[in-house]
């Protein structure tokens, strides 16, 4: 099948997916079992897709234009398809997830909490194929709104507390800030197509903008782009956590969170061009933001006792990393960006999916109280060490490498102090994740439950959470060693995107 | 025959209502003159369609009034832009009627009934006749037939603050009025002609007497009023708050945006933009009423707990970005003025049918009743909440289309400056939207809501009509902003 066919079945099966589950909504079985045969039938889809767009390919799909001059499009491009491999692969292992956790918890409203997902799914996808602007901000915004019932699922005064802070500032920062950035580079370059090299160089050959307005014009991209939780924009994530914690797995630490850092650098890379903004140096300046934000991030992190709380701020300094590498522009730096896309995720959605697990076996939300739970929970707190390992950036885990190629780019482009600020927040990471699992393995348990005795068989002390939640999580936290030995195809499949215009 | 009524549709589109009207009062029976309104609206509706079919394909369709040729006899004259609003307003004035009847039986005395129905056809002969005239004068009779009929509507709510509110309104509609008429007469004056097209070419533009400043002042004002323009809107909030249900739903969608037209004709079908925004600052001071009408109101929409007084001031708010496009006469500002006329009638007609169907089940629009509503009535609640996001202009909606031009539009003539102001404003929105969201779905219920039931699908269908097309679109423009597009062109004396 032609590759542009590919498109418009992966955008087109989430929305089947939200059909049939409204469908099915009477028949859980049923519904849930269309939900992950339709995640497995786009993971097939995305995956052979891939295949050619990693072999140069850039398959196209044209809508149609919603207005006189601005369309609906997509291309696919070697940043989208990685983003958009994560995003659908993850989906499979969520949605099993999901089935365990919100079965296992009783949570009211599945279906709508399912067909939610889905849609925000779609939204996802649009975002990643997205040929231009417009489009990515239509995508941007239906998953925001997509996303708001899921925040709010509980329906309780602190849902809806979190609700307003996440529509607020997601709502507030798009509108104010991303539209307007749009239209004015719509206005100076008179098209929003994504192409190599930026589309803004020829206005400001021509003095149409002078170097201030660059600089403000990539403010207004970057914290307009609330997503990417750029300080001081930062706080609806952690009030984002009220929601159900597959909802944080798979939508606040992979589909929301990275479409947010996806714009940032396709802004970076399509829109301005690298080259004009190393010239120009009027990204900076947000390298600087970025890099105040992963060490008051990591530092906040430290602080948190609720599990999901202290995650929370770990994804918000480490959303700042891909924004760094974004910001300084060089090839090794945006390489690693987008690299850490793909590693971050793989490794936060493993520490959702343990928060989760430990949360349905243990009903505990905060850390103080997990001492001793790696016994019981062995296979949950060994992915947790794992997935740590991973996001802290040390082999083997996949973040290694990633962290490597934008440590390269602040020494590249000589801003050490920001190199300084990734050492120091990778020692914050080891400090605020390393002991949870640590602690859970080492220290006794607080609960003096007698019956569990020393001398019993090490299986029948487990408890742990159902098998539907745990094998997820085991998988995500072999991914994530996976990607260390894949990083080399990484490079390899995003080398295109830092390459010259021709 | 069938090329005899195509001949005489712009006719027929003001002789069906107005005839049956008095055919209403006859009959003297609730049901029967519900029967005949419902049969003449979209009769109505399926008139103006195929007149807005002609002109897309003509361009102007003249129709002289009795065989008189202008300029001694009114001449009749339908562009695009008059096509295109006769078609929203009948269409909505259509929908609006099918889901009345429980609505009335609810808030109306049994009584008056085939009254309110008469005057419904009054109401809405008179909108269409503003828009299908190409006569000065007969825009001021058909004017004032929609106001009258109009002033009568809001005078049938149920509480006794709705005769207050109608008579607030005659009295500053009349003012309004009069205004238009003492302009009216002056151009008559300068001219010798009522005829709109036989004044533009004959009226003394630039170096000309002072008689046509002051005509034009007395019109602007006039119609300024008529449209609601802060600060002219003072009697808006209270006869939309007071009015029945329905008469909001009808004249929240239609009655303001018909006023545009007549402005929009006044500016560029009489004096033309030249002479209004370079060579007369009108562009400045209309762009700073607006601006500043939509901040005020806006707030003062987050202020209210009546549902109803909330939206009436959101369309204060709202027609301040009609007239923002309007003010910029390029094709995009005028287009997404336009639009945004089309868009606003449905986004606001579906919001103000989802207060009705609130008010017909919990009894009240106060939003301390609405709590928890969201729960016992969810179809009500989530037509709110689609309607609420076009308000705000969240893409995938029709508001995102008005506002998305209309941003264009600014930056095009290097006034970025009022699109932060549009964008930031557009952020009030979320707040008094979503005030009411949260009160819906996230409350305790109240008492009323707690033991309300689901509205009945007479209602909710034509609701989910309007408010599905805020959706349609919102994503498929080409009969909204598209035709709007063309209008804009002709208006500015090109050809599309």
């Amino acid at each position: 099948m032609s590759p542009d066919h590919l498109i418009w079945i992966s955008l087109a099966l989430p929305l089947l997916a939200v059909g049939l589950i409204v469908l099915f909504g009477k028949s859980p079985d049923l519904r849930d079992g269309a939900s992950g045969t339709v995640a497995g039938l786009l993971l097939i889809v995305v995956a052979s897709l891939s295949i050619g767009v990693f072999s140069g390919k850039r398959p196209e799909w044209h809508l149609g234009e919603m207005l006189p001059g601005f369309e609906i499009a997509f291309r696919v491009e070697p940043l989208g398809m990685l983003f958009a491999l994560v995003a659908s692969g993850l989906w499979i292992l969520t949605t099993a997830y999901a089935v365990g956790y919100m079965r296992g918890h009783h949570e009211i409203h599945q279906t709508r909490f399912f067909a939610c997902f889905a849609i925000a799914i779609f939204a996802a996808l649009s975002a990643a194929f997205s040929a231009n602007l417009f489009t990515l901000f239509v995508a941007y915004e239906v998953m925001t709104i997509s996303t708001y019932p899921l925040v709010t699922h509980h329906g309780t005064d602190e849902a809806k507390r979190g609700g307003r802070i996440y529509l607020g500032i997601l709502l507030s920062t798009s509108i104010a800030f991303f539209m307007l950035a749009i239209v004015w580079t719509w206005s100076l370059a008179g098209t929003l197509d994504f192409q190599l090299g930026g589309i803004l160089s020829t206005a400001v050959a021509e003095n149409r903008i002078s170097q201030t307005g660059l600089g403000v014009l990539i403010g207004l991209f970057t914290f307009g782009i609330g997503k990417a939780a750029l300080m001081p924009f930062h706080r609806w994530l952690p009030a984002a956590m009220v929601a159900p914690t597959p909802v944080s797995a798979l939508l606040h630490a992979v589909a929301v969170v990275k479409v947010g850092v996806f714009s940032v650098m396709k802004v970076c890379v399509y829109i301005f061009g690298l080259e004009l903004l190393r010239e120009t140096g009027v990204s900076l300046y947000l390298a600087y933001v970025a890099g105040f934000t992963l060490v008051v991030a990591s530092l906040v992190a430290m602080t948190k006792d609720n599990l999901k709380a202290r995650l929370a701020y770990s994804t918000i300094g480490q959303l700042a990393y891909i924004t760094l590498g974004a910001m300084l522009a060089t090839p090794n730096s945006v390489i690693g960006g987008g690299m850490h896309i793909a590693m971050h995720a793989v490794g936060k959605i493993t520490l959702f999916f343990c928060a989760g697990a430990i949360y349905v076996a243990a009903h505990k939300k905060n850390i103080s109280d997990m001492e001793g739970l790696g016994r019981k929970m062995p296979f949950t707190f060994a992915a947790f060490l794992i997935a740590s390992v991973s996001i802290i950036g040390l082999p083997p885990g996949g973040g290694a490498w990633s962290k490597w190629f934008l440590a390269l780019g602040t020494v590249e482009t000589h801003q050490y102090l920001l190199t300084a600020a990734l050492m120091v927040s990778s020692l914050l990471n080891i400090a605020y994740l390393v002991p949870i699992p640590m602690r859970a393995f080492m220290k006794p348990s607080k609960s003096e439950d007698e019956s569990e005795s020393e001398t019993g068989n090490w299986f029948s002390n487990m408890q742990e959470a159902p098998a539907m939640c745990v094998v997820p999580l085991c998988v995500t936290a072999i991914g994530s060693v996976v990607l260390f030995f894949a990083a080399q195809w990484i490079y390899q499949a995003l080398l295109p995107i830092t390459a010259m215009p021709s | 025959m069938i090329d005899a009524i195509f001949a005489h549709l712009p006719i027929l589109l003001i002789v069906l209502p107005l005839m049956a009207a008095p055919c209403c009062v006859l009959v003297g029976n609730g049901r029967a003159a519900y029967l005949l309104a419902l049969v003449v609206s979209f009769a109505a509706f399926a008139c103006s369609v195929a007149m807005l079919g002609e002109t897309l394909q003509h361009h102007v369709v003249r129709y002289e009034l009795g065989n008189w040729s202008p300029p001694y006899g009114i001449e009749y004259r339908v562009d695009i832009f008059s096509g295109f609003v006769m078609a929203f307003v009948s269409g909505i004035g259509a929908i609006v009627l099918v889901y009345a009847p429980l609505s009335v039986r609810d808030e109306i005395p049994a009584s008056k009934h085939y009254l309110f129905y008469a005057t419904y056809l009054l109401c809405m002969t008179g909108l269409l006749g503003m828009c299908v005239t190409g006569d000065l004068f007969n825009v001021f009779v058909f004017l004032e037939i929609s106001s009258l009929s109009s002033y009568a509507l809001i005078s049938l709510g149920r509480t006794r603050r709705a005769p207050l509110a109608a008579f607030q309104y005659l009295i500053l509609g009349s003012i309004g009025a009069t205004f238009i008429l003492i302009g009216i007469g002056l151009l008559y004056q300068m001219t010798g002609t009522l005829n709109m097209a036989d004044i533009a070419a004959r009226v003394p533009h630039e170096h000309g007497p002072r008689t046509v400043l002051v005509a034009f002042a007395f019109l602007t004002v006039g119609l300024c009023v008529k449209m609601a323009v802060f600060p002219l809107h003072t009697w808006l909030p209270n006869a939309y708050t007071y009015a029945p249900s329905v008469v909001t739903c009808f004249i929240a969608a239609t009655a303001t945006k018909v006023s545009v037209y007549a402005f929009v004709r006044l500016i560029f079908g009489i004096i033309t933009p030249g002479f209004a925004f370079d060579v007369l600052p009108l562009d400045t001071e209309l762009m700073l009423f607006s601006l500043v009408g939509i901040f005020i109101a806006s707030i003062a929409a987050i202020y209210q707990n009546n549902v109803k007084r909330l939206l009436a001031y959101s369309s204060v708010a709202q027609i301040g970005y009609m007239l923002l496009g309007i003010s910029m006469a390029t094709p995009t500002g005028l287009s997404a003025g336009i639009v945004h006329m089309f868009n606003h009638a449905l986004i606001k007609g579906g919001l103000f049918m989802v207060a009705g169907c609130f008010a017909l089940r919990l009894g009240s629009v106060q939003l301390s009743d609405w709590k928890g509503a969201g729960r016992t009535m969810p179809l009500t609640a989530i037509a709110w909440a689609i309607g609420g996001l076009a308000l705000i202009g969240v893409p995938m909606t029709a508001g995102f289309i008005s506002k998305w031009l209309l941003l264009t539009s600014a930056f095009e003539t290097g006034r970025w400056p009022i699109a932060v102001l549009m964008l930031v404003s557009s952020l009030l929105a979320v707040v008094y939207v979503w005030k009411v969201v949260e009160t819906l779905f996230f409350s305790e219920p109240s008492e009323a809501a707690a033991g309300a039931t689901e509205a009945p699908l007479r209602m909710l269908i034509p609701t989910y009509l309007l408010i599905g097309a805020t959706l349609l679109f919102g994503v498929w423009t080409p009969y909204s902003a598209g035709i709007a597009r063309q209008a804009a062109i002709v208006l500015l004396g090109g050809t599309p």
